[in-house]
């Protein structure tokens, strides 16, 4: 009997010991982490939407932590610890089959386009795999006063009636708009991995989105703007609402094809809105509420460059090349 | 086989009654149970696993509340994990520490209890997880807390009927099988505890106690009672002893130590503190000591006797399983290095990593387990065909999935790192994801055979051998 009581016994000490040191002290430790400067608590719709993500496995594709690394840039700054200060549950996640969710908010932050993507994410990014949350939605003949109805492209509206969001659809949708990151102060302490990454990140000059040219992109343009680069660009951060083709979607989206901004020789009115986005748009005579959210802290000036010239050269569009230099001066004016 | 039972342990047993064969039948019937329970836990997790990769190619297949990929995901790591792998070496444990100590069974009742726990956890988990009482999306512990509160008590009872079980044994020393098993049990009684309790896991916090118990999930419960049982069930069928047995109590305290600490190798890059990052990348890279050991020891056991290894099926899932434990461990050793986490990590080669380990090791070890040892208690047999098809379908399957899943996933961490746009990893590894579940597919299938082998140990025609559930001879494996 000795012999048992030494060998459970003892491996039980040894485990809960070390159960200890690597599990609960560390928990009690970092549970005590305060929040970065910035980071708020969720409203209580905003809570409510959290559980809607937890409750829908949400996580289980989409991580909530960007890693300092090249990679990771276009999500965001590196996560730091003062973040996860009111995450309960953690959500950081251990896949990310869908792209990080981190700063959404400030990367994709209408409303519209975050209802019409929920309904069917293909509706708006035609490759994507995941689901349809279009439970989350009625279908009514008539949107109740106060409500606009989601603007589904046809090919994915319900043959009769409009589609409104349930009251989970606004919550959830109201929490992913409010991952935001606060800028941060460099923590230096818990600065992990690769300081050259996180320097360079901290400098703001993110340049990544197209180290690697997309295979059959047209190659050089005729100035030296590199058209692949901006289509790359193009995909990485404006196909989402404008669509792969530029035409965007009707009542949600403006078209870039044939649009006068691409085309007019003078580039304010396309690069302004590129480097500090814009809000309630007209376009073509129709009025669009959806935010355009601003590139000008992600994108470099030879970047915002090639996108605009992707843009000048495509579906049909004939406008004069810009230049680094032009975007240079666009910025400078600023808001 | 059945009529092999020569001593294959150092010590015999010595005067005392023998269980008589009323025990044997107890026992029996009891390691019937927790099996059949587990071979439906085994088909449903996999279904909906079958379901899950299809979705991958058709997002719009199966579509609604009930069936979206964020709730049918924790359901198929949770059964597989909690009911098919924990039921199924459960109940092998029960006929290991019974057997090896030359003892019966301290309580039917106790596992008659623990089955009922154990399966009605699985069920309430499974049916809150549908309807989207997640607890947090936090991996293997997604269950609300009552119901991991009933596996838990789970667990208590077993580990009791455990130690009682090994207490009664006739010998003094006790046979290393039963370190593996009573330690597992132990230790998943206290990670389960760490994990349940919620009053110091707020925000990171947190995130360092889900570092933890996601790795000690697997490491300390699948593992030790995966090896427990090997340690008798490898012997045992070869009628040798094993290679070395001061080896074997070597890879257990070096695997008890060097095991808990490396959880937070899952959160690489995290803001994470640094010394707890780098603590578990210096220990997953420890982990070869009781790894290498422990399988160089199953290896060395089967060494020059290859030409029975072709003409028994149970040693080949085994040998399969010691495999699959040498690879999978080594990898995630591999994964644990900063440098090529940065490739993998978040990436579907984690997926391949957890299937290689989890169905490469552990289920494979477990079928051979059950097709060695089963027929031992029921005396029933299932036939040749049967073995044929379950084996080389999981094994076709499986390889295909992990290697597949493999070569995406790390295609899938190239683009990242090159700055493509993030939809572009998508449409990179859909024609992995086709080919995992064309090895998914096989895999279900292999299950199904499985399943009517497993019917055919417990219910089929009798064989010709008479059972030797309780023969004294037997008892002298221990």
């Amino acid at each position: 009997m000795n012999k048992l009581v030494l060998i459970a016994g003892g491996s039980a000490l040894v485990y809960a010991t070390l159960a200890l040191l690597m599990g609960v002290l560390p928990g009690i430790e970092l549970s005590q982490t305060p929040p970065g400067p910035g980071v708020e608590p969720l409203t209580p719709l905003q809570a409510e939407g959290r559980d809607v993500y937890v409750a829908n496995g949400c996580s289980y594709c989409h991580t909530q932590q960007v890693r300092p690394l090249p990679g990771d840039k276009i999500f965001g700054r590196a996560s730091a610890p003062g973040d996860f200060a009111y995450q309960t549950p953690e959500l950081l996640g251990s896949e990310r089959t869908g792209p990080d969710l981190t700063n959404v908010g400030v990367r994709q932050p209408s409303t519209v386009w975050q209802y019409i993507h929920l309904y069917n994410p293909r509706a708006v990014v035609p490759e994507s795999i995941m689901p349809a949350f279009d439970w989350m939605f009625q279908v009514v003949d008539q949107a109740p006063a106060g409500a606009a109805p989601v603007p589904l492209p046809k090919a994915y509206a319900p043959a009769r009636g409009v589609v409104v969001p349930s009251h989970q659809a606004e919550a959830l949708v109201g929490y992913l708009l409010s991952l935001k990151q606060p800028p941060v102060p460099d923590t230096g302490s818990n600065d992990i991995a690769a300081p050259a990454a996180s320097r360079a990140s901290a400098a703001g000059s993110s340049t990544t989105a197209a180290t690697a040219p997309a295979a059959g992109a047209p190659g050089a343009g005729s100035d030296g703007a590199d058209l692949a680069k901006g289509q790359a660009l193009f995909t990485a951060n404006c196909a989402a609402c404008h669509q792969g083709n530029g035409e965007g979607l009707p009542g949600a989206f403006p078209s870039l094809k044939g649009n006068d901004a691409v085309n007019d020789a003078d580039p304010t009115e396309q690069l302004h809105p590129v480097l500090y986005g814009l809000q309630g748009a007209s376009v073509g005579g129709v009025v669009y509420s959806s935010p355009m959210p601003p590139f000008g802290g992600t994108l470099s000036d030879a970047d915002v460059a090639n996108i605009a010239n992707y843009e000048r050269s495509s579906w049909g569009n004939h406008g004069k090349p810009v230049t680094a230099a032009q975007v240079a001066a666009e910025r400078a004016k600023g808001k | 086989m059945a009529s092999e039972d020569r001593a294959v342990q150092t010590t015999v047993a010595v005067g005392h009654s023998n269980p008589s064969e009323e025990d044997g039948r107890v026992l029996a019937s009891v390691f019937v149970a927790y099996t059949v329970t587990a071979t439906l836990w085994l088909l449903f997790a996999t279904a909906v696993g079958i379901v899950l990769a299809y979705k991958f190619g058709a997002p719009d297949f199966a579509p609604g509340e009930l069936l979206t990929f964020g709730r049918l995901r924790p359901i198929h790591t949770n059964a597989t994990l909690f009911g098919w792998a924990s039921l199924a070496l459960v109940g092998l444990a029960y006929y290991v520490a019974v057997r090896s100590c030359g003892t019966r069974l301290y309580s039917a009742r106790l596992a008659w209890i623990g089955l009922i726990l154990f399966n009605v956890a699985a069920v309430a988990g499974t049916v809150a997880l549908d309807l989207g009482y997640n607890a947090g999306s936090l991996e293997y512990r997604e269950w609300p807390w009552p119901i991991r509160l009933l596996f838990l008590a789970g667990l208590a009872v077993t580990g009791w009927n455990l130690i009682g079980t090994v207490g009664r044994r006739h010998t003094e020393d006790i046979y290393l099988s039963n370190w593996y098993i009573v330690g597992g049990v132990l230790w998943a009684c206290i990670f389960s505890l760490v994990a349940i309790v919620p009053w110091y896991q707020y925000g990171l916090g947190q995130v360092s106690v889900s570092g933890y118990y996601m790795h000690n999930a697997v490491g300390m419960w699948f593992t030790p009672l995966t090896l427990g049982m090997l340690y008798y069930a490898l012997p045992k069928t070869l009628s040798r002893p094993i290679y070395s047995y001061a080896l074997g109590v070597f890879a257990f305290w070096t695997n008890l130590v060097f095991y808990p600490t490396i959880g937070a190798h899952h959160f690489l890059f995290s803001p994470l503190p640094w010394w707890l990052q780098t603590t578990a990348i210096v220990f997953s890279v420890a982990m070869l000591v009781p790894v290498w050991g422990g399988s160089a020891n199953f290896l060395l056991t089967m060494r020059g006797r290859l030409r029975d290894l072709a003409h028994s099926y149970p040693l080949m899932f085994i040998f399969v399983g010691v495999i699959g434990y040498v690879v999978g461990s080594t990898q995630g050793t591999f994964e644990a290095f900063r440098s090529l986490q940065e490739v993998w990590h978040l990436t579907n080669f984690t997926v391949g990593h957890s299937h290689l380990t989890m169905y490469g090791f552990v289920n494979f070890a477990t079928w051979g387990g059950i097709y060695a040892l089963l027929p031992l208690a029921t005396g029933k047999s299932p036939g040749q065909l049967g073995l044929t098809m379950h084996f080389w379908m999981a094994v076709v399957g499986s390889f295909i999935y992990v290697i597949s899943l493999s070569i995406g996933g790390t295609i899938q961490g190239l683009d990242w790192m090159h700055g493509l746009p993030f939809i572009q990893s998508v449409v990179d590894i859909q024609s992995y994801w086709v080919w995992r579940g064309v090895g998914g597919a096989l895999m279900f299938l292999s299950h199904i055979v499985f399943a009517w082998n497993v019917w055919r140990m417990c219910f089929g025609p009798s064989a010709k051998a008479a059972p030797l559930a309780a023969g004294p001879a037997e008892a002298a494996a221990a």
